[in-house]
């Protein structure tokens, strides 16, 4: 069943990722790989195109009409940026969960069961909703109010309904853009350890801008900064302990030990 | 430089028109409440014509069911209007306005909401800049010319298709058409707005689960902008039940109670504009009918209105 080739070692890979918002380029030659079943944390300042990388690998850039990408995303052996890939498939297998809570004006149900019965799901909805609002550590709170609007729900509450609505479709890999951004710290260490159980089953990539998030809830860190022409670069990717402990390079250390500037 | 750095820190009676003042006491400041005053008078004016309309309408509409040949009864239920000889039924009248409303809005409905939908979620910007305006244009055109415009361009084109036989030279059909397209921009107009303020979140939402672009907008845009294409269809629906030119032109001049479409029938509005038009003396029961039907008018619209509401808050889906 496991192919240990070097394309499927890795849930999904770069080589050379250039990503372009008309004529300024976003971010430069990017070549990562990432871990099946692990946390990566991309980090780094403000601008310097971590989340644009991010959202490159389900081609959420699509709708950025000045956007356009060179270079190769591999997934499952195929260049997701080949003018043949189905957008609309990929989306269905690498999941995303926004900066901001934005949880469908629907009821909690219907936001959990809208994108599975897109999908095809047939089963039973009721079972579905259920396991996946345990999954995502929500059942207990919302299971008497599964008719109540989702946005009656407070925004920590709101982002872990927006996880299984995610999880719901039962993705492969699932995109996470600053997810905490906007929650106060209890409502973020939930959402941390909802990481690390999720992990388990899904490949996670979180951005996150918070450094000690990354060194709490990720396996792996891959470190970007801005280039002098304020493209966005990697830096270093190491094992999350390793980057924390002892980074390779001089802008990785002075950007965690917060001598950044 | 000098200027900034004396600046910094200190309140100096050189630099700042009220220098630093401890004084809290409240201060009357004419100017905000003369604004307020004129705010409040503009909005005044116009509950106050709503009211006085209401009132005229009223007024003379007493008059006329004051007349004890004229019950209210047989005003609402009667199948004739032949106010030479004391019938005064309006249904024949209502019948057509209503025809030729919904023959409007089934035009302008489908096809003003699909276009929205294509400006807000398909079209490129750049074709938006283009479209939107020349849609708006189209909202412009005078009513009397698409009042011609249905005599002469769609009333033959529906006798060439049904044959004349079968299609009155004036009918409701053709008037109902126009009026359809008459509505049509100002429906996608608005429903585009309605549509374009949906957060960009939303979509994002939906797109990251895999939705297409037309499941993303039949299924969590148009659901999130529901109330502004409710609000739209009332103000379409408000439109084609009191125009009056193109029907008073191209439906017919006589009250007809007919359920043929492809006849030829006065609607309420064109009544009332014939007869206003015409020599009729003051306080005579045919004078004063026309307010009754006014009054009738203005009930629909209003009955519409709140039918509408109560839809809008059933089923939209409020984003924020």
């Amino acid at each position: 069943m496991e192919d240990m080739n070097q394309s499927t070692k890795y849930a999904i890979e770069t080589r050379g990722l250039n990503i372009f918002y008309g004529d300024f380029q976003a971010v430069k030659d990017i070549s990562l790989q990432f871990e099946r079943n692990r946390i990566t944390a991309i980090i780094g300042p403000s601008g310097c195109g971590k989340s644009t990388v991010l959202r490159a690998f389900n081609r959420m850039n699509d709708f950025v009409p000045s956007a356009h990408a060179t270079g190769e995303v591999l997934y499952h052996d195929q260049n997701i940026y080949d003018p043949s890939v189905d957008a609309v498939q990929l989306r269905r297998l690498i999941g995303m969960v926004f900066q901001k809570p934005n949880p469908f004006p629907k009821s909690i149900y219907d936001n959990v069961a809208w994108g599975a019965k897109m999908n095809g799901f047939r089963g039973n909805t009721d079972d579905l909703v259920e396991e996946t609002l345990r999954q995502a550590a929500l059942w207990d709170e919302v299971k008497d109010n599964l008719k109540k609007s989702a946005l009656a729900l407070s925004g920590g509450q709101q982002q872990r309904l927006c996880i299984a609505r995610a999880l719901a479709v039962r993705p492969e890999i699932i995109l996470m853009d600053e997810p905490c951004s906007a929650l106060d710290p209890i409502a973020t260490l939930k959402i941390e350890d909802l990481m690390r159980e999720l992990s388990q089953n899904y490949t996670i990539i979180i951005v996150t801008h918070n450094m000690q998030q990354a060194a709490r809830a990720s396996d792996y860190t891959s470190f970007f900064t801005m280039d002098t022409d304020r493209s966005g670069i990697m830096v270093e990717y190491n094992e999350t302990s390793l980057i924390f402990t002892k980074p390779k390079d001089q802008r990785t250390e002075d950007y965690i030990t917060g001598r950044f500037g | 430089m000098e200027n900034t750095a004396r600046m910094i820190g200190k309140r100096t009676t050189t630099a700042w028109k009220n220098p630093v003042s401890y004084n809290l006491q409240k201060k009357t400041r004419p100017g905000e409440a003369l604004i307020q005053a004129f705010l409040f008078f503009c909005g005044v004016v116009s509950i106050l014509t709503t009211l006085g309309i209401v009132l005229e309408l009223g007024k003379e509409a007493w008059l006329f069911f004051g007349d004890p040949e004229i019950s209210v009864w047989s005003f609402l239920t009667g199948t004739e209007w032949q106010p030479k000889i004391g019938k005064f039924g309006v249904l024949p009248l209502l019948n057509s306005t209503i025809i030729t409303s919904v023959i409007a809005i089934m035009v302008a409905l489908p096809f003003g909401i699909a276009t929205a939908i294509f400006l807000s979620e398909y079209a490129s910007p750049k074709m938006r800049s283009v479209l939107k305006p020349i849609l708006e244009i189209l909202a412009g055109v005078p009513t009397v010319v698409y009042g011609y415009f249905a005599l002469t361009f769609m009333t033959p084109l529906l006798r060439s298709l049904y044959g004349s036989q079968n299609v009155d030279v004036y009918n409701m059909a053709s008037a109902g058409l126009v009026m359809g397209i008459m509505i049509l921009p100002l429906i996608s107009s608005m429903s585009e707005d309605a549509l374009s303020a949906v957060p960009r979140s939303l979509r994002e939402a939906a797109y990251g689960l895999g939705a297409t672009r037309l499941e993303t907008a039949i299924q969590v845009v148009v659901p999130a902008a529901l109330s502004g294409i409710i609000a739209a269809f009332i103000i379409g629906v408000s439109r084609a039940i009191g125009e009056t030119m193109i029907v008073a032109i191209a439906a017919g001049s006589g009250p007809n109670f007919t359920f043929n479409p492809f006849n030829a029938a006065e609607t309420m509005t064109g009544y009332i504009a014939r007869i206003s038009g015409g020599d009729l003396s003051y306080n005579t029961p045919d004078y004063n009918s026309i307010f009754a039907i006014g009054l009738l008018l203005f009930l629909v619209t209003l009955g519409l209105n709140f039918l509408s509401r109560a839809i809008s808050r059933r089923f939209r889906e409020v984003y924020e």
